[in-house]
C-alpha cells in the first residue's frame, strides 16, 4: 500500500485537514475524498477546463496539480461562489442569459470567468473569449456564457 | 404572453443547480460500499483472443473481481436497439479499439487500475477493415459472423443493410436534362464528445437491479437490462439524471449490461465512469461517401437526383443502421423533384461502433446534395441563392410523395437567411459567401407519456421521462404547465429520469421532446382543466358546458376566477389534490419506407461570409447566419441556445474534426489534446441565429422541433464560401488549413 501524506488546505473559506494519496490530484481529493463533486472530471490532460479551481488566488486545471502540491494553499471551488445562498453576480448573469445548458462545463466556466474579471474588470468581448478559451462547451453556447460575463462585469458596476 | 408561459424566457428549471454545483450528474452520485469498475483493452482493433489470465489481478488487494466473457451467461449476451449484435464482452476476438475483453471491479480506483494493467489477454492481432474501400472488396474479411445474421442475404458480406429510396424513373427522364452533376463528398469520422464522459452504475436492488446511466433513454435501456437479466420490467429502475451533454451518443446501451452483471456477481454496486478518450473509444458518428449525380434543366429546375450513399458503421450496429437510413431516406433534400434514386448503405467495419449524432445520417448527405447544388449553379451560371428559391418545395407541396408535404414556408426562411448575409452585395476581395439548406424528417413515430399533479396550493409537479441534456425540457415543460394551469414557474417541479416514478417515454432524441412530450404534458394539463370544470360546475351549480378553463382561470359567467379560488373549496377539507395524464402517440406505418411520415420537419438555411488566408490555409467566418424554421420558440432564449450551439458544432466537423486511424486500426488520436473541438476563439465574428415563427407546428402551440437543424447545412455553406473566396472546390471533411493551403497551391493558374 502507499502512504499518505497529510496536508491541510482552506477549501472554501475552510480549513481541511486529512491524508492523501502522494499520487492523487487535487480534482480527486475534492471530489472523491471531499465530496465536493461541482469541479467536473472530463479529459485529465488539462485541456478542457471542466476541474477548474482557483488556488492561491491563481486558477489552475486541477487535474494536473497533486494534492500534495496544494498543502498550505487555499482553494476556491465553484460550491464556494454563492455566498449565504446568495448567487454571486457571475451565477446570477450565467442564468439570466441562458449560459448554462447541460451544465457539466459550467463549474469551470465560472472559476474562468471570475479569475478573469478580477484581473480585468471590464473586458472586451475579445478578452472574455480569449480569457475562456481553455474551457471547452460542447453545447457550444459560447455566445451566452460571453454575455453572462460582460453583463456580470456590468452589474458589478452598479 | 405572461411572464413564465409560452414565448418567455424564465430562467432555466434546475439552472440553479447547474452554477452552483449542486447539479448531479451520474458521476457524482456517491453509492456506499461501490465498487469501481475499470475495463481491461487491446492496443489494437481485431484480435483473436486466445486466453486471459486474471491470476495476477486478482492477487492485488482489494480486488473483488475480474469479470471475463467466461463468467457471464453462456452463450454471451448480445443486445442492441436494431440488431441485438454487441456482445456484453469481447467473445472471442475484439472488433474494434477499444472494445472490453474483461473487466476489473475493486474497492478503489487505484487497485480497479493496477488490476486492469495486470490482466494478461494472450491475443493473436489479425487482418482489419478500416474504410469502405476495403469493406466491399470481394474477398474483404467478415466484420461480423454470418450466424449472427441469420435469413440475411447480405450476411456473407459487410454490407448489413442496403437501403433503397425514389420516386419516378431516374433514367427514362435523365436524357431531358440539359445538364448533370456528379460529385462525391466525403464526411469524416468524428466523436460527440459530451464534456460529461458516459457513466454506468448498478447495485443489486432487492429482488431486482437499479441502475445509474448518463443515458437519454431510460425506458430503452430498461428494456434492454431486463431482457438480458430476465427480470420483469418493473424489477429494473433505472435512474437517468441530467446527462451532461448528450448530442445522440448517450441514446442507447453500451456498458449498462457488462455493469449489471457485475453488481450481481459481487452482490455490490459497481461503477464505471469512462475517461474521454474510452469514451471516443464508444461513440462516434459514420463516415461517409456520398456520390450525388443530378440532371437540370438550363434554367435550374431539377429534373432527376441520383444518389449513393456509404457509411462507414462500426463493427456492431448500435442505431447506426437507423441513421444511415433516415439520411439517405432525405437526401433528396426540400426540393422539388420528378425522379429521385437513393441507395444507401450500412457498412460494417473494425471500427467504433457509430450512432445517433445530432443531425442523425443527414449531415453526410446534405454535405453532398447541396455541394451539388453550388457546382449546378456555377455550370449553369445562376445564383446558387436563386437555384435553390427555383426548386424549393412550397408550403403543402408533397415534395417526398407518400411523405408529409412541405409543413412551412421554406422560401421565407431561405430569403432570411440571404438578407441577413447580404446576399448579392458587393465585397472586398479575398472575401466570398456561401449559403445552402437543410432539412432533417423528424421523428417517424412516438410514444409519450406525462402525468401532471396539481397540488392544493395551485403549486405543480409534471412528470415527464425526456431527458433534459442541455435542451432545457425541463423549462419549457414547466412553462407549458405554467400556461396551462396559472401557477408560478418557481411553483413547478418536474419530474424525470426515474423509470420507478415517471411514466413511459419512448425516447430523446429527433428533436422531439417539445412536440412530442410537450403535446402529453399539454394533455395532461387540460385533463386537470377538465376535473377543474366538473369542479366548479358542482360548487357553482351551473352546467360543465358554460365554463371555460385557460391561461390559470375558470371562465364562468363572464367571470374569471383563479384557478385556486376553484381547486381549493372544491378539493374541501381533506385537501388533495388533482391528477392529470397525458399521452401523445404517432404509430408506426409500415408500409411507409421509414415506418411512419415526418412528424414535422426540421428546416435550416445558414449562409456564411468567409476569408481565407492564402499563406496559411486558415478561413476566417466573418459572419454565419443560421434561420430555422421553429413554428413557435417556446422560450426563445433556450431555442437559440440549441440553435447557436448546433451551429458551432456544425463547424466542429466543417472545419477541424476527424478521427486518424492508424494502419492497425488504433484511433492515433484519443482526446481533448490531440482531437480539437471548437472553443471560444474559434467562434465566426459574428454569430446571427434567427428563427421563423408562423405557428405551423403539430407540437404545442405550433411549436416544431428545432435542436439540431443549425446543423445540417454548415459544411456546404462554408465550402461554397471558400469556393467563393478562392475558386477551388474541396469535396473532403474537414476544411482544415493545411487541405486548403494544398487546393489553393493546386488551384490551376489562369
Amino acid at each position: 500500500m502507499i502512504d499518505c501524506v497529510s496536508i491541510e488546505v482552506t477549501v472554501n473559506g475552510r480549513l481541511r485537514a486529512f491524508a492523501v494519496a502522494p499520487h492523487h490530484t487535487l480534482l480527486e481529493v475534492l471530489r472523491d475524498d471531499l465530496e465536493l463533486t461541482g469541479t467536473k472530471e472530463c479529459c485529465l490532460v488539462g485541456e478542457c477546463g471542466s476541474c477548474t479551481v482557483s488556488l492561491d488566488g491563481r486558477i489552475v486545471d486541477s487535474c494536473l496539480v497533486l494534492a500534495v502540491e496544494a498543502d498550505g494553499g487555499e482553494v476556491t471551488t465553484v460550491e464556494g461562489l454563492a455566498q449565504d445562498g446568495h448567487l454571486s453576480l457571475l451565477q446570477q448573469a450565467f442564468l439570466d442569459k441562458g449560459a448554462a445548458q447541460c451544465g457539466f462545463c459550467i463549474p469551470g466556466q465560472l472559476m474562468a470567468a471570475r479569475a478573469l474579471l478580477e484581473l480585468s474588470p471590464h473586458p472586451t468581448i475579445a478578452e472574455v473569449q480569449d480569457g475562456l478559451a481553455g474551457n471547452l462547451c460542447r453545447c457550444a453556447g459560447y455566445q451566452q456564457i460571453s454575455e453572462a460575463v460582460l453583463a456580470a462585469a456590468e452589474a458589478a458596476d452598479r | 404572453m405572461s411572464a413564465n408561459g409560452i414565448g418567455a424566457s424564465p430562467a432555466r428549471v434546475g439552472g440553479i443547480g447547474r452554477v452552483t454545483g449542486s447539479q448531479q450528474y451520474v458521476a457524482d452520485i456517491r453509492l456506499q460500499e461501490v465498487l469501481h469498475v475499470k475495463l481491461v483493452t487491446l492496443d489494437c482493433a481485431r484480435a483473436r483472443i486466445v486466453s486471459i489470465d486474471t491470476s495476477a489481478a486478482l492477487q492485488v488487494p482489494g480486488v473483488r473481481l475480474v469479470m471475463t466473457p467466461g463468467e457471464l451467461p453462456q452463450p454471451v449476451p448480445r443486445f442492441g436497439p436494431q440488431f441485438g449484435d454487441r456482445p456484453v464482452l469481447a467473445v472471442g476476438e475484439t472488433k474494434y479499439h477499444g472494445e472490453p475483453v474483461a473487466a476489473v471491479a475493486a474497492e478503489t480506483k487505484d487497485a480497479a487500475e493496477e488490476a486492469a494493467r495486470l490482466v494478461r489477454v494472450e491475443h493473436e492481432e489479425l487482418p482489419a477493415i478500416f474504410s469502405i474501400a476495403a469493406a466491399l472488396y470481394p474477398e474483404a474479411v467478415l466484420v461480423q459472423d454470418p450466424a449472427l445474421r441469420p435469413d440475411d442475404p447480405l450476411a456473407g458480406t459487410n454490407v448489413l443493410r442496403e437501403h433503397h429510396f425514389g420516386w419516378g424513373d431516374v433514367d427514362a427522364v435523365a436524357a431531358s436534362a440539359d445538364l448533370v452533376v456528379e460529385n462525391t463528398c466525403t464526411f469524416p469520422m468524428v466523436t460527440h464528445f459530451a464534456i460529461e464522459p458516459h457513466g454506468f452504475m448498478a447495485a443489486p436492488d432487492g429482488d431486482g437491479i437499479a441502475v445509474w446511466s448518463t443515458i437519454q433513454h431510460p425506458n430503452w435501456l430498461q428494456k434492454i437490462i431486463a431482457g438480458i437479466l430476465g427480470l420483469p420490467l418493473a424489477k429494473v429502475r433505472i435512474f437517468a439524471p441530467d446527462p451532461g451533454g448528450g448530442f445522440g451518443g448517450k441514446q442507447h446501451a453500451k456498458l449498462e449490461p457488462l455493469v449489471a452483471f457485475m453488481a450481481l456477481a459481487t452482490g455490490r454496486p459497481c461503477r464505471l465512469v469512462l475517461t474521454l478518450d474510452e469514451t471516443f473509444q464508444a461513440v462516434r458518428r459514420s463516415s461517409t461517401e456520398v456520390r450525388v449525380r443530378a440532371g437540370f434543366r438550363s434554367d435550374g429546375t431539377l429534373v432527376f437526383r441520383d444518389v449513393e450513399a456509404n457509411y462507414l458503421v462500426g463493427a456492431y450496429a448500435d442505431i447506426a443502421d437507423r441513421t444511415v437510413s433516415k439520411g439517405g431516406y432525405a437526401s433528396s433534400g426540400p426540393y422539388r423533384v420528378p425522379a429521385v434514386r437513393i441507395v444507401a448503405r450500412s457498412i460494417l467495419s473494425h471500427t467504433t461502433p457509430s450512432t445517433a449524432f445530432r443531425g442523425f445520417g443527414n449531415p453526410q448527405p446534405i454535405w453532398a446534395v447541396e455541394s451539388n447544388m453550388d457546382e449546378a449553379a456555377h455550370a449553369l451560371g445562376i445564383d446558387p441563392l436563386e437555384l435553390r428559391l427555383r426548386n424549393l418545395a412550397r408550403r403543402g407541396e408533397a415534395f417526398n410523395p407518400g411523405d408529409t408535404p412541405a409543413d412551412g414556408d421554406w422560401e421565407q426562411t431561405v430569403r432570411r437567411a440571404a438578407e441577413l448575409i447580404g446576399w448579392g452585395s458587393p465585397l472586398p476581395p479575398g472575401r466570398g459567401r456561401g449559403i445552402a439548406v437543410g432539412m432533417k424528417s423528424g421523428p417517424t413515430t412516438g410514444l409519450s407519456y406525462s402525468t401532471v399533479r396539481l397540488l392544493a396550493d395551485g403549486s405543480v409537479i409534471v412528470y415527464a421521462g425526456t431527458s433534459d441534456m442541455g435542451q432545457g425540457a425541463r423549462t419549457v415543460f414547466a412553462q407549458i404547465a405554467a400556461q396551462e394551469l396559472g401557477a408560478p414557474i418557481e411553483w413547478i417541479t418536474v419530474v424525470m429520469g426515474d423509470t420507478a416514478v415517471v411514466p413511459y417515454d419512448q425516447q430523446t432524441s429527433a428533436s422531439r421532446s417539445t412536440v412530442l412530450m410537450g403535446n402529453a404534458v399539454l394533455r395532461a394539463c387540460r385533463d386537470i382543466q377538465a376535473k377543474l370544470r366538473a369542479m366548479a360546475a358542482r360548487l357553482h351549480g351551473v352546467d360543465e358546458a358554460q365554463i371555460g378553463v385557460e391561461r390559470g382561470v375558470v371562465c364562468l359567467r363572464g367571470r374569471e376566477i383563479p384557478i385556486l379560488d376553484v381547486l381549493k373549496p372544491g378539493l374541501g377539507r381533506l385537501g388533495g389534490e388533482l391528477i392529470g395524464n397525458g399521452e401523445m402517440r404517432r404509430d408506426a406505418e409500415p408500409d411507409h419506407p421509414l415506418g411512419g411520415r415526418a412528424a414535422f420537419y426540421e428546416f435550416n438555411c445558414t449562409a456564411i461570409e468567409a476569408e481565407v488566408d492564402g499563406e496559411t490555409g486558415d478561413i476566417t467566418l466573418l459572419r454565419h447566419v443560421t434561420v430555422s424554421d421553429v413554428g413557435k420558440a417556446l422560450n426563445p432564449l433556450q431555442a437559440r441556445g440549441q440553435d447557436e450551439g448546433a451551429a458551432i458544432q456544425g463547424l466542429g466537423h466543417t472545419l477541424m474534426e476527424h478521427y486518424i486511424y492508424d494502419e492497425v486500426g488504433r484511433i492515433r488520436n484519443l482526446g481533448a489534446i490531440d482531437y480539437r473541438i471548437p472553443t471560444s476563439l474559434d467562434l465566426p465574428l459574428e454569430l446571427v441565429s434567427e428563427t421563423v415563427e408562423n405557428e405551423d407546428g403539430p407540437g404545442p402551440y405550433g411549436s416544431k422541433g428545432m435542436s439540431e437543424g443549425s446543423l445540417l447545412s454548415v459544411a456546404p455553406a462554408v465550402a461554397a464560401a471558400v469556393r467563393d473566396a478562392t475558386g477551388v472546390v474541396i469535396r473532403d471533411l474537414p476544411l482544415t488549413p493545411e487541405r486548403v493551403w494544398r487546393a489553393l497551391l493546386d488551384r490551376p493558374t489562369s
